[in-house]
């Protein structure tokens, strides 16, 4: 290090290192580097989701990143001690070595997830510095059926949980003759295991606000919202800091690079409902009233936001626009696995050794992802069950962990890939308990505007205590259990009636020893 | 914030005229009254109404939807456990059975001395380092009952 220069050191932000005391850790380093008289230069950055590592801090010398972690403050003394801010002090035992080539990153395919943890969110000439808003200039140079079109061509599909082609969603929206057009992005992640839109928009929310951008530019659309989930604070102070951001480096706002064309965006915080992730109830709720969901047709490309044809999308949905726009549909639709094409950032949680964020082409297999990422379970005992898809998907046993993770292998195996969320449990799990706990969290959650979710959902909490008090006698219950699950997979309204037997139903089905019927055959 | 059954209904008056005409307005007023008074006290909402030109019962329809706006006061000091599946993974029951016996209170009640507020939440995205949990607005991860308790212990507000 050159005298005078600082030394970077990178402390993220993320709220998943904060809960894990990130912040002591950066005043611990403020205050060692002020008793040394050493001046380094804080950046907060976002997580790039090793978790497991967390708070996970970062020294830039000589254009490497050297990683160290798990960090605690009690840790800081021994890092300055070693000498962490002129060279890699190999012997220390929180040393990762080149935070790119720790092998869980280095195995990714990294696209939404690129600059997450890299830079620091804020900052518009590092997000430029990285490679940001070229999707945007390339955007502002073609007519909007044009970007329209690569998003057709990447056979981009909607992130949020439904995987609906996103490029019939935005023609469908350019094709309307109205004047007033919205782009609304959902930010409502109410996925249980899921974390990516929370890690992305406090890692990396001018992506976000770039792939919003343009697709205003594309549909025609001046301003856009994003419905945020109040229980994302974090999230809300960056994005709010980062659209401040952008606006005053004319990326955003009246006169979008000078080009005449404006777009505006705004955050709307919502207020502890699910079912406000469910795309009509969330439009409702941005109206201001209750998130009860609407009938459909007409759908919101035609009659959304105000009654005006609006695009929704996910958070990573629109994350992965910039890219797509910039190197073509095609490049996109390169990678994949089958009908789902391009990567997929899943979300590994639960009882598991390494938890993360882990983005790669769609067609990686379960056991792939949980023991080659994950390391196994956590506590070490035998994986049992992993539910996949948020807390409405399918549980599967440790005998199908060799299905792929691609949208419609998960649906022939009866299960969903909804938001990517991945939780493994060991063999502590009583999976009848988790069946009612599906059926609770349904009956807590439902709009009340379908009978099936409503009623239904709390006779089946009903049925379900009934079975976990006498599971030995479970037998006529359980028949009931299956037609109720019937009624509100074929009559609830949305997909949270609708989709709340996925969970009940497979852990029945695959783990039927827990509600008192014979075990399957001996497993493979 | 108020801990009495008073409210400040100047604040709610002016965050009324501060978002009438914003577009879905009565959510956003909805929020900045529950975020700024802790509450949002039921005598409020037909001053609501009347800023917004809406009936009473299509304000109280929209109040009461929502988990998380309160009708009563905030106690000192609000805790929150995720319960979903990650978390139950990772020991989030016993987490709370220890959270409920040392706190004297349930989900969803108050102690008699509104020092403690309980509350169930159903993730955080704090799932990679299960369980979470949330003290006066402090996300914490990877708790224990011994971390709980340490954590409490550096936030509680007396």
């Amino acid at each position: 290090m050159s005298a005078g220069a600082s030394a970077a050191i990178f402390v993220p932000r993320d709220s998943g290192a904060l809960s894990l005391g990130a912040d002591s850790v950066a005043a611990a380093i403020a205050a060692e580097a002020a008793r040394r008289g050493v001046a380094v230069k804080l950046v907060r950055n976002g997580s790039r989701g090793l978790y497991w590592l967390e708070p996970m801090i970062e020294v830039e010398i000589a254009g490497e990143r050297l990683a160290y972690g798990p960090v605690g403050s009690a840790d800081v003394p021994s890092l300055f001690e070693a000498g962490f801010l002129s060279a890699a002090p190999g012997g220390h035992p929180l040393a990762l070595g080149a935070a790119g080539k720790i092998p869980y990153l280095a195995r990714q395919h990294r696209i939404v997830f690129a600059r997450a943890g890299v830079t620091d969110p804020l900052s518009v000439d590092d997000y430029l510095a990285h490679g940001g808003f070229h999707g945007l200039k390339r955007a502002l140079e073609m007519p909007g059926a044009a970007i329209v079109d690569e998003v057709v061509r990447a056979n981009l599909r909607g992130r949020g949980g439904a995987a609906f082609p996103a490029g019939v969603k935005w023609k469908t929206t350019l094709d309307q003759p109205d004047q007033t057009k919205y782009v609304v992005c959902n930010a409502d992640e109410g996925d249980s295991g899921t974390f990516a839109d929370r890690m992305l928009m406090e890692g990396d929310p001018l992506l976000l606000i770039e792939g919003m951008t343009i697709a205003g530019l594309a549909v025609g659309a001046a301003q856009g919202f994003i419905y945020l989930r109040s229980e994302y604070p974090h999230a809300l102070r960056v994005l709010t800091a980062a659209i401040a951001a952008a606006e005053s480096r004319g990326y955003l706002g009246k006169n979008v690079r000078g080009t005449g064309r404006g777009f505006a965006l705004d955050v709307v915080v919502g207020a502890g409902a699910y079912i406000c992730g469910e795309e009509t109830a969330m439009l409702e709720s941005l109206e201001g009233k209750r998130g009860m969901v609407r009938y459909k047709p007409p759908v919101p490309a035609v009659a959304g936001l105000f009654g005006r044809p609006t695009v929704v999308n996910n958070v990573l949905t629109f994350a992965s626009v910039p890219a797509i726009v910039e190197h073509g549909g095609d490049a996109y639709n390169q990678l994949g696995a089958g009908r789902s094409r391009g990567t997929i950032p899943l979300q590994l949680a639960g009882n598991v050794a390494r938890p993360g964020l882990i983005e790669v082409p769609f067609g990686l297999s379960l056991r792939e992802l949980i023991y080659d990422f994950g390391g196994g379970t956590r506590s070490g005992r035998p994986l049992r069950a992993v539910q996949v898809g948020g807390p409405l998907g399918a549980y599967f046993p440790a005998a199908m962990l060799d299905l792929k993770i691609d949208y419609e292998a998960l649906a022939e195996a009866g299960g969903l890939l909804g938001h990517g969320g991945v939780v493994v449990f060991d063999d502590t799990v009583d999976l009848a308990a988790m069946a009612r706990y599906a059926m609770e969290f349904c009956a807590i959650e439902s709009c009340g505007k379908c009978t099936p979710c409503r009623i239904g959902s709390t006779r089946g909490v009903e049925l379900l205590d009934r079975v976990l008090r006498d599971r030995a006698a479970a037998g006529a219950d359980l028949d009931l259990l299956r037609e109720l699950c019937d009624t509100l997979a074929a009559g609830s309204l949305c997909a949270l009636g609708g989709l709340t037997p996925m969970p009940v139903m497979s852990a029945l089905r695959h783990f039927p020893e827990d509600f008192g019927l014979p075990a399957p055959a001996a497993r493979p | 914030m108020d801990s009495a059954e008073t409210w400040n209904k100047d604040a709610v008056a002016a965050i009324v005229a501060a978002l009438k005409d914003a577009p879905g307005a009565l959510l956003r007023i909805l929020r900045r009254v529950q975020d700024d008074l802790g509450w949002v006290p039921p005598p409020a909402l037909p001053m609501i109404a009347h800023g917004l030109n809406l009936s009473r019962a299509e304000v109280h329809g929209v109040a009461s939807f929502y988990h998380d706006f309160r009708h009563t006061p905030p106690a000192r000091n609000v805790i929150r456990l995720c319960r979903a599946e990650s978390c139950q993974a990772l020991g989030a029951e016993a987490l709370a059975r220890h959270v409920r016996s040392r706190l004297g209170v349930g989900f969803g009640g108050t102690t008699a001395d509104r020092s403690f507020a309980l509350e169930a939440v159903y993730c955080l995205g704090n799932c990679a380092c299960s369980p979470a949990g949330v003290i006066n607005g402090h996300l914490l991860g990877r708790l224990t009952p011994e971390a709980f308790d340490d954590a409490l212990e550096s936030l509680v507000r007396r």
